[in-house]
Protein backbone atom coordinates (compact mmCIF):
# COMPACT_ATOMS: atom_id res chain seq x y z
CA UNK A 1 0.00 0.00 0.00
CA UNK A 2 2.89 2.31 0.64
CA UNK A 3 4.79 1.67 -2.55
CA UNK A 4 5.62 4.78 -4.48
CA UNK A 5 3.79 5.29 -7.70
CA UNK A 6 5.98 5.43 -10.75
CA UNK A 7 5.71 8.56 -12.80
CA UNK A 8 7.57 10.27 -15.54
CA UNK A 9 10.15 12.67 -14.25
CA UNK A 10 9.39 16.37 -14.62
CA UNK A 11 9.78 17.66 -18.07
CA UNK A 12 12.44 19.98 -19.36
CA UNK A 13 11.94 21.97 -22.55
CA UNK A 14 9.66 20.76 -25.30
CA UNK A 15 7.73 18.10 -23.44
CA UNK A 16 4.34 19.02 -22.04
CA UNK A 17 4.06 19.58 -18.31
CA UNK A 18 1.65 17.63 -16.13
CA UNK A 19 -1.76 19.05 -15.32
CA UNK A 20 -2.96 17.77 -11.96
CA UNK A 21 -6.32 18.62 -10.43
CA UNK A 22 -6.52 18.67 -6.62
CA UNK A 23 -10.02 17.65 -5.65
CA UNK A 24 -12.09 16.03 -2.87
CA UNK A 25 -15.82 16.45 -3.37
CA UNK A 26 -16.34 17.66 0.17
CA UNK A 27 -15.38 21.18 1.14
CA UNK A 28 -13.11 22.09 4.01
CA UNK A 29 -10.76 19.12 3.84
CA UNK A 30 -7.75 21.24 2.90
CA UNK A 31 -7.62 21.21 -0.91
CA UNK A 32 -6.39 24.79 -1.13
CA UNK A 33 -3.78 24.43 1.60
CA UNK A 34 -2.59 21.21 -0.03
CA UNK A 35 -2.41 22.83 -3.47
CA UNK A 36 -0.43 25.79 -2.09
CA UNK A 37 2.00 23.58 -0.20
CA UNK A 38 2.46 21.00 -2.94
CA UNK A 39 2.98 23.78 -5.50
CA UNK A 40 5.49 25.46 -3.21
CA UNK A 41 7.29 22.18 -2.53
CA UNK A 42 7.53 21.38 -6.24
CA UNK A 43 8.82 24.90 -6.98
CA UNK A 44 11.36 24.57 -4.15
CA UNK A 45 12.67 21.59 -6.08
CA UNK A 46 13.25 23.88 -9.04
CA UNK A 47 10.23 22.87 -11.10
CA UNK A 48 8.21 25.49 -12.96
CA UNK A 49 4.76 25.45 -11.41
CA UNK A 50 1.52 27.23 -12.29
CA UNK A 51 -1.32 27.13 -9.77
CA UNK A 52 -4.85 27.76 -10.99
CA UNK A 53 -7.56 28.63 -8.50
CA UNK A 54 -10.62 27.13 -10.17
CA UNK A 55 -12.90 27.99 -7.26
CA UNK A 56 -14.59 30.86 -9.10
CA UNK A 57 -16.62 33.00 -6.72
CA UNK A 58 -14.79 31.80 -3.60
CA UNK A 59 -11.19 32.65 -4.24
CA UNK A 60 -8.76 31.54 -1.56
CA UNK A 61 -5.54 30.23 -3.01
CA UNK A 62 -4.12 33.78 -3.26
CA UNK A 63 -4.70 34.21 0.50
CA UNK A 64 -2.98 30.97 1.45
CA UNK A 65 0.01 31.95 -0.70
CA UNK A 66 0.04 35.50 0.67
CA UNK A 67 -0.49 36.95 -2.81
CA UNK A 68 -3.87 38.60 -2.33
CA UNK A 69 -2.54 42.14 -2.68
CA UNK A 70 -0.80 41.30 -5.97
CA UNK A 71 -3.77 39.87 -7.84
CA UNK A 72 -4.96 42.27 -10.53
CA UNK A 73 -6.60 40.00 -13.04
CA UNK A 74 -8.16 36.59 -12.76
CA UNK A 75 -9.03 33.39 -14.55
CA UNK A 76 -12.18 34.74 -16.20
CA UNK A 77 -10.34 37.82 -17.48
CA UNK A 78 -8.03 35.45 -19.35
CA UNK A 79 -10.76 33.09 -20.54
CA UNK A 80 -12.74 36.06 -21.85
CA UNK A 81 -9.65 37.51 -23.59
CA UNK A 82 -9.73 40.72 -21.53
CA UNK A 83 -6.07 40.39 -20.62
CA UNK A 84 -3.23 38.17 -21.74
CA UNK A 85 -2.23 35.16 -19.72
CA UNK A 86 1.07 36.79 -18.80
CA UNK A 87 -0.68 39.83 -17.39
CA UNK A 88 -2.81 37.63 -15.17
CA UNK A 89 -0.15 35.26 -13.85
CA UNK A 90 1.00 36.47 -10.43
CA UNK A 91 4.62 35.58 -9.56
CA UNK A 92 4.97 34.09 -6.09
CA UNK A 93 6.73 36.08 -3.37
CA UNK A 94 8.86 33.23 -2.15
CA UNK A 95 9.46 30.75 -4.94
CA UNK A 96 10.86 32.09 -8.19
CA UNK A 97 9.42 29.37 -10.39
CA UNK A 98 5.88 29.53 -8.99
CA UNK A 99 2.99 31.54 -10.45
CA UNK A 100 -0.68 31.85 -9.55
CA UNK A 101 -3.71 32.38 -11.75
CA UNK A 102 -6.32 33.57 -9.27
CA UNK A 103 -10.04 32.88 -9.40
CA UNK A 104 -12.58 35.64 -9.93
CA UNK A 105 -14.18 36.55 -6.64
CA UNK A 106 -17.26 38.36 -7.90
CA UNK A 107 -18.26 35.95 -10.65
CA UNK A 108 -19.92 32.55 -10.76
CA UNK A 109 -18.72 29.09 -11.60
CA UNK A 110 -21.06 28.59 -14.54
CA UNK A 111 -19.56 31.59 -16.30
CA UNK A 112 -16.48 29.53 -17.10
CA UNK A 113 -16.36 28.27 -20.69
CA UNK A 114 -15.35 24.61 -20.41
CA UNK A 115 -13.56 24.42 -23.77
CA UNK A 116 -11.62 27.62 -23.14
CA UNK A 117 -10.57 26.25 -19.76
CA UNK A 118 -9.25 23.13 -21.46
CA UNK A 119 -7.27 25.24 -23.92
CA UNK A 120 -5.88 27.45 -21.15
CA UNK A 121 -4.54 24.49 -19.19
CA UNK A 122 -3.09 23.02 -22.36
CA UNK A 123 -1.30 26.32 -23.04
CA UNK A 124 0.13 26.39 -19.51
CA UNK A 125 1.40 22.83 -19.87
CA UNK A 126 3.62 24.03 -22.69
CA UNK A 127 5.32 26.51 -20.37
CA UNK A 128 5.31 24.84 -16.96
CA UNK A 129 6.40 21.48 -15.59
CA UNK A 130 3.33 21.31 -13.39
CA UNK A 131 -0.08 22.91 -13.62
CA UNK A 132 -1.94 22.34 -10.34
CA UNK A 133 -5.64 23.11 -10.43
CA UNK A 134 -7.37 23.79 -7.12
CA UNK A 135 -10.85 22.37 -7.63
CA UNK A 136 -13.95 23.81 -5.93
CA UNK A 137 -15.98 21.61 -3.61
CA UNK A 138 -18.93 19.84 -5.15
CA UNK A 139 -19.39 17.78 -8.29
CA UNK A 140 -21.22 20.29 -10.45
CA UNK A 141 -20.01 22.50 -13.26
CA UNK A 142 -17.16 23.98 -11.19
CA UNK A 143 -15.76 20.48 -10.74
CA UNK A 144 -16.16 19.68 -14.44
CA UNK A 145 -14.37 22.86 -15.46
CA UNK A 146 -11.56 22.19 -13.00
CA UNK A 147 -10.89 18.69 -14.31
CA UNK A 148 -11.37 19.35 -18.01
CA UNK A 149 -7.76 20.23 -18.75
CA UNK A 150 -6.16 17.89 -16.22
CA UNK A 151 -4.68 14.53 -16.99
CA UNK A 152 -4.08 13.46 -13.41
CA UNK A 153 -5.85 13.88 -10.08
CA UNK A 154 -4.82 14.13 -6.47
CA UNK A 155 -7.69 13.55 -4.07
CA UNK A 156 -7.51 15.02 -0.59
CA UNK A 157 -9.38 13.20 2.14
CA UNK A 158 -9.67 13.70 5.88
CA UNK A 159 -10.23 10.66 8.14
CA UNK A 160 -13.97 11.24 8.43
CA UNK A 161 -16.93 9.23 7.18
CA UNK A 162 -18.34 12.12 5.15
CA UNK A 163 -15.02 12.98 3.49
CA UNK A 164 -14.28 9.37 2.56
CA UNK A 165 -17.75 8.96 1.13
CA UNK A 166 -17.36 12.07 -1.02
CA UNK A 167 -13.91 11.05 -2.23
CA UNK A 168 -15.33 7.66 -3.18
CA UNK A 169 -17.95 9.46 -5.26
CA UNK A 170 -15.45 11.81 -6.87
CA UNK A 171 -13.11 8.96 -7.76
CA UNK A 172 -16.05 7.21 -9.40
CA UNK A 173 -16.78 10.35 -11.41
CA UNK A 174 -13.14 10.82 -12.40
CA UNK A 175 -12.75 7.29 -13.71
CA UNK A 176 -9.41 5.75 -14.55
CA UNK A 177 -8.23 8.43 -16.93
CA UNK A 178 -7.00 10.64 -14.10
CA UNK A 179 -5.01 7.96 -12.23
CA UNK A 180 -6.16 9.44 -8.90
CA UNK A 181 -3.71 9.39 -6.02
CA UNK A 182 -4.53 10.04 -2.38
CA UNK A 183 -3.37 12.52 0.24
CA UNK A 184 -4.86 11.95 3.69
CA UNK A 185 -5.02 15.28 5.46
CA UNK A 186 -5.56 16.36 9.06
CA UNK A 187 -4.76 13.02 10.62
CA UNK A 188 -4.40 13.07 14.39
CA UNK A 189 -2.15 10.14 15.30
CA UNK A 190 -2.98 10.31 19.00
CA UNK A 191 -6.69 9.94 18.27
CA UNK A 192 -6.07 7.08 15.84
CA UNK A 193 -4.11 5.28 18.52
CA UNK A 194 -7.00 5.64 20.97
CA UNK A 195 -9.48 4.29 18.42
CA UNK A 196 -11.17 7.67 18.07
CA UNK A 197 -10.27 8.40 14.48
CA UNK A 198 -10.19 6.40 11.27
CA UNK A 199 -6.63 5.32 10.52
CA UNK A 200 -4.80 5.64 7.21
CA UNK A 201 -5.37 1.94 6.73
CA UNK A 202 -9.11 2.22 7.46
CA UNK A 203 -9.49 5.00 4.91
CA UNK A 204 -7.50 3.33 2.21
CA UNK A 205 -9.03 -0.10 2.79
CA UNK A 206 -12.10 1.57 1.33
CA UNK A 207 -10.64 3.95 -1.24
CA UNK A 208 -7.80 1.67 -2.42
CA UNK A 209 -5.84 4.46 -4.05
CA UNK A 210 -2.09 4.90 -4.40
CA UNK A 211 -1.10 6.84 -1.29
CA UNK A 212 1.04 9.92 -1.89
CA UNK A 213 1.30 10.72 1.79
CA UNK A 214 -0.35 11.68 5.04
CA UNK A 215 -0.37 15.15 6.60
CA UNK A 216 -0.95 15.47 10.33
CA UNK A 217 -3.35 18.00 11.78
CA UNK A 218 -0.73 20.41 13.07
CA UNK A 219 -1.11 23.96 14.43
CA UNK A 220 1.82 25.09 12.30
CA UNK A 221 -0.30 24.61 9.17
CA UNK A 222 -2.88 27.01 10.57
CA UNK A 223 -0.20 29.47 11.63
CA UNK A 224 1.58 29.49 8.26
CA UNK A 225 -1.76 29.83 6.49
CA UNK A 226 -2.60 32.80 8.72
CA UNK A 227 0.62 34.42 7.59
CA UNK A 228 0.29 33.54 3.92
CA UNK A 229 3.58 31.66 3.97
CA UNK A 230 3.07 28.01 3.04
CA UNK A 231 4.68 25.57 5.44
CA UNK A 232 6.50 23.90 2.54
CA UNK A 233 8.79 26.96 2.37
CA UNK A 234 10.50 25.43 5.38
CA UNK A 235 12.88 22.56 5.03
CA UNK A 236 12.70 21.26 8.55
CA UNK A 237 9.95 19.86 10.71
CA UNK A 238 7.93 16.73 10.21
CA UNK A 239 4.95 18.28 8.45
CA UNK A 240 7.01 20.48 6.14
CA UNK A 241 9.07 17.42 5.26
CA UNK A 242 5.89 15.47 4.61
CA UNK A 243 4.96 18.02 1.93
CA UNK A 244 8.43 17.74 0.43
CA UNK A 245 8.20 13.95 0.41
CA UNK A 246 4.82 14.15 -1.33
CA UNK A 247 6.30 16.53 -3.92
CA UNK A 248 9.18 14.12 -4.47
CA UNK A 249 6.74 11.28 -5.01
CA UNK A 250 4.70 13.37 -7.42
CA UNK A 251 7.94 14.06 -9.29
CA UNK A 252 8.50 10.31 -9.53
CA UNK A 253 11.14 9.86 -6.85
CA UNK A 254 11.17 6.61 -5.00
CA UNK A 255 10.72 7.91 -1.45
CA UNK A 256 8.35 6.39 1.11
CA UNK A 257 4.93 7.96 1.57
CA UNK A 258 5.19 10.18 4.64
CA UNK A 259 2.94 9.14 7.51
CA UNK A 260 2.85 10.62 11.01
CA UNK A 261 0.96 7.61 12.31
CA UNK A 262 3.99 5.40 12.79
CA UNK A 263 5.88 7.72 15.04
CA UNK A 264 2.93 8.69 17.14
CA UNK A 265 4.20 10.67 19.31
CA UNK A 266 6.58 9.88 21.95
CA UNK A 267 8.02 13.11 20.70
CA UNK A 268 4.67 14.85 20.97
CA UNK A 269 4.21 13.67 24.52
CA UNK A 270 7.70 14.67 25.55
CA UNK A 271 7.10 17.97 23.79
CA UNK A 272 3.99 18.71 25.79
CA UNK A 273 5.53 17.53 29.07
CA UNK A 274 8.51 19.81 28.67
CA UNK A 275 6.47 22.61 27.17
CA UNK A 276 8.23 22.12 23.87
CA UNK A 277 7.85 24.84 21.31
CA UNK A 278 5.78 23.95 18.27
CA UNK A 279 5.64 26.66 15.62
CA UNK B 1 -10.44 6.32 31.59
CA UNK B 2 -14.03 5.44 30.78
CA UNK B 3 -12.96 4.84 27.20
CA UNK B 4 -10.23 2.57 28.41
CA UNK B 5 -12.69 0.57 30.51
CA UNK B 6 -15.08 0.35 27.57
CA UNK B 7 -12.25 -0.86 25.39
CA UNK B 8 -11.28 -3.48 27.94
CA UNK B 9 -14.82 -4.80 27.97
CA UNK B 10 -15.02 -4.92 24.22
CA UNK B 11 -17.22 -1.89 23.57
CA UNK B 12 -16.83 -0.46 20.09
CA UNK B 13 -14.49 2.48 19.66
CA UNK B 14 -15.84 5.46 17.78
CA UNK B 15 -13.45 4.74 14.93
CA UNK B 16 -14.84 1.23 14.50
CA UNK B 17 -18.33 2.73 14.50
CA UNK B 18 -17.15 5.16 11.81
CA UNK B 19 -15.68 2.29 9.81
CA UNK B 20 -18.89 0.31 9.99
CA UNK B 21 -21.06 3.29 9.02
CA UNK B 22 -18.75 4.03 6.13
CA UNK B 23 -18.89 0.46 4.86
CA UNK B 24 -22.67 0.42 4.85
CA UNK B 25 -23.14 3.87 3.39
CA UNK B 26 -20.79 3.09 0.53
CA UNK B 27 -22.57 -0.16 -0.26
CA UNK B 28 -25.81 1.76 -0.44
CA UNK B 29 -24.16 4.49 -2.56
CA UNK B 30 -22.71 1.99 -5.00
CA UNK B 31 -26.02 0.22 -5.40
CA UNK B 32 -27.79 3.50 -6.01
CA UNK B 33 -25.21 4.32 -8.67
CA UNK B 34 -25.78 1.07 -10.52
CA UNK B 35 -29.47 1.02 -11.45
CA UNK B 36 -28.80 -1.11 -14.54
CA UNK B 37 -27.19 -3.80 -12.42
CA UNK B 38 -30.17 -3.79 -10.06
CA UNK B 39 -32.53 -4.09 -13.04
CA UNK B 40 -30.57 -7.03 -14.45
CA UNK B 41 -30.49 -8.73 -11.07
CA UNK B 42 -34.23 -8.22 -10.69
CA UNK B 43 -34.87 -9.71 -14.13
CA UNK B 44 -32.68 -12.75 -13.45
CA UNK B 45 -34.30 -13.26 -10.07
CA UNK B 46 -37.76 -13.25 -11.64
CA UNK B 47 -36.59 -15.64 -14.35
CA UNK B 48 -35.33 -18.14 -11.81
CA UNK B 49 -38.44 -18.00 -9.65
CA UNK B 50 -40.67 -18.21 -12.73
CA UNK B 51 -39.30 -21.67 -13.44
CA UNK B 52 -41.13 -22.90 -10.40
CA UNK B 53 -44.09 -20.62 -9.86
CA UNK B 54 -45.98 -18.06 -11.88
CA UNK B 55 -45.22 -14.55 -10.65
CA UNK B 56 -46.71 -11.16 -11.44
CA UNK B 57 -43.70 -9.58 -13.16
CA UNK B 58 -45.10 -6.07 -13.14
CA UNK B 59 -45.57 -6.00 -9.39
CA UNK B 60 -42.16 -7.30 -8.36
CA UNK B 61 -40.36 -4.93 -6.00
CA UNK B 62 -36.69 -5.13 -5.09
CA UNK B 63 -35.34 -2.84 -2.40
CA UNK B 64 -32.26 -2.51 -0.28
CA UNK B 65 -32.44 -1.68 3.37
CA UNK B 66 -29.96 -1.36 6.12
CA UNK B 67 -30.58 -3.91 8.77
CA UNK B 68 -28.39 -3.56 11.79
CA UNK B 69 -24.89 -4.46 10.59
CA UNK B 70 -25.62 -5.52 7.03
CA UNK B 71 -27.36 -4.42 3.91
CA UNK B 72 -30.40 -6.54 3.14
CA UNK B 73 -32.01 -7.09 -0.22
CA UNK B 74 -35.76 -7.29 0.15
CA UNK B 75 -37.69 -8.73 -2.75
CA UNK B 76 -41.46 -8.72 -2.82
CA UNK B 77 -42.57 -11.14 -5.52
CA UNK B 78 -46.31 -11.70 -5.84
CA UNK B 79 -47.06 -15.29 -6.85
CA UNK B 80 -50.04 -15.65 -9.14
CA UNK B 81 -50.20 -19.40 -9.26
CA UNK B 82 -48.25 -22.37 -8.00
CA UNK B 83 -50.01 -24.81 -10.28
CA UNK B 84 -47.81 -24.46 -13.27
CA UNK B 85 -48.28 -26.95 -16.02
CA UNK B 86 -45.31 -29.28 -16.19
CA UNK B 87 -42.87 -29.18 -17.84
CA UNK B 88 -42.05 -25.50 -17.19
CA UNK B 89 -41.85 -23.36 -20.34
CA UNK B 90 -38.26 -22.22 -19.67
CA UNK B 91 -36.39 -25.17 -18.21
CA UNK B 92 -32.96 -24.44 -16.75
CA UNK B 93 -30.01 -25.11 -19.01
CA UNK B 94 -29.11 -28.31 -17.21
CA UNK B 95 -32.59 -29.44 -16.25
CA UNK B 96 -32.84 -32.43 -13.99
CA UNK B 97 -35.73 -34.87 -13.93
CA UNK B 98 -39.13 -33.19 -13.50
CA UNK B 99 -39.56 -34.71 -10.07
CA UNK B 100 -36.85 -32.39 -8.73
CA UNK B 101 -39.01 -29.31 -9.18
CA UNK B 102 -39.23 -27.38 -6.01
CA UNK B 103 -41.87 -24.97 -4.99
CA UNK B 104 -41.24 -21.77 -3.17
CA UNK B 105 -43.64 -19.17 -2.05
CA UNK B 106 -41.93 -16.96 0.36
CA UNK B 107 -42.51 -13.31 -0.38
CA UNK B 108 -40.67 -11.29 0.66
CA UNK B 109 -37.58 -13.33 0.07
CA UNK B 110 -34.58 -12.07 1.94
CA UNK B 111 -30.95 -12.51 1.31
CA UNK B 112 -27.95 -10.43 2.23
CA UNK B 113 -26.28 -8.72 -0.68
CA UNK B 114 -22.77 -7.50 -0.88
CA UNK B 115 -21.18 -4.87 -3.04
CA UNK B 116 -17.84 -3.25 -3.66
Amino acid sequence: MHQPVPHEVATPAAKLGRAIVVTSGKGGVGKTTTTANLGTALAQRGARVALIDADVGLRNLDIVLGLESRVKYHLLDVLEDKVSLDEALVPDKHSETLVLLAAAQSREKDEVDTEKMRALVQGLRERFDYVLIDCPAGIELGFKNAIVGADEAIVVCTPEVSAVRDVDRVVGLLGNRFKPQLIINRLRPALVKKGKMLSVEDVNAILRLPLLGVIADEPEIIITTNRGEPLALRHEGETANAYHAIAARVAGENVPAPSPELKESLMGKLGSIFGGKRA
Amino acid sequence: MIDWVKKMFGGPTSSSTAKERLRLVLMTDHLALAPDIIENMKRDLIDVISRYVEVDRDKVEVNFEREDRALAMLANIPIVSVNRPSPPPQPPAQSGPPSRRRRRKKPPAQSPATAH
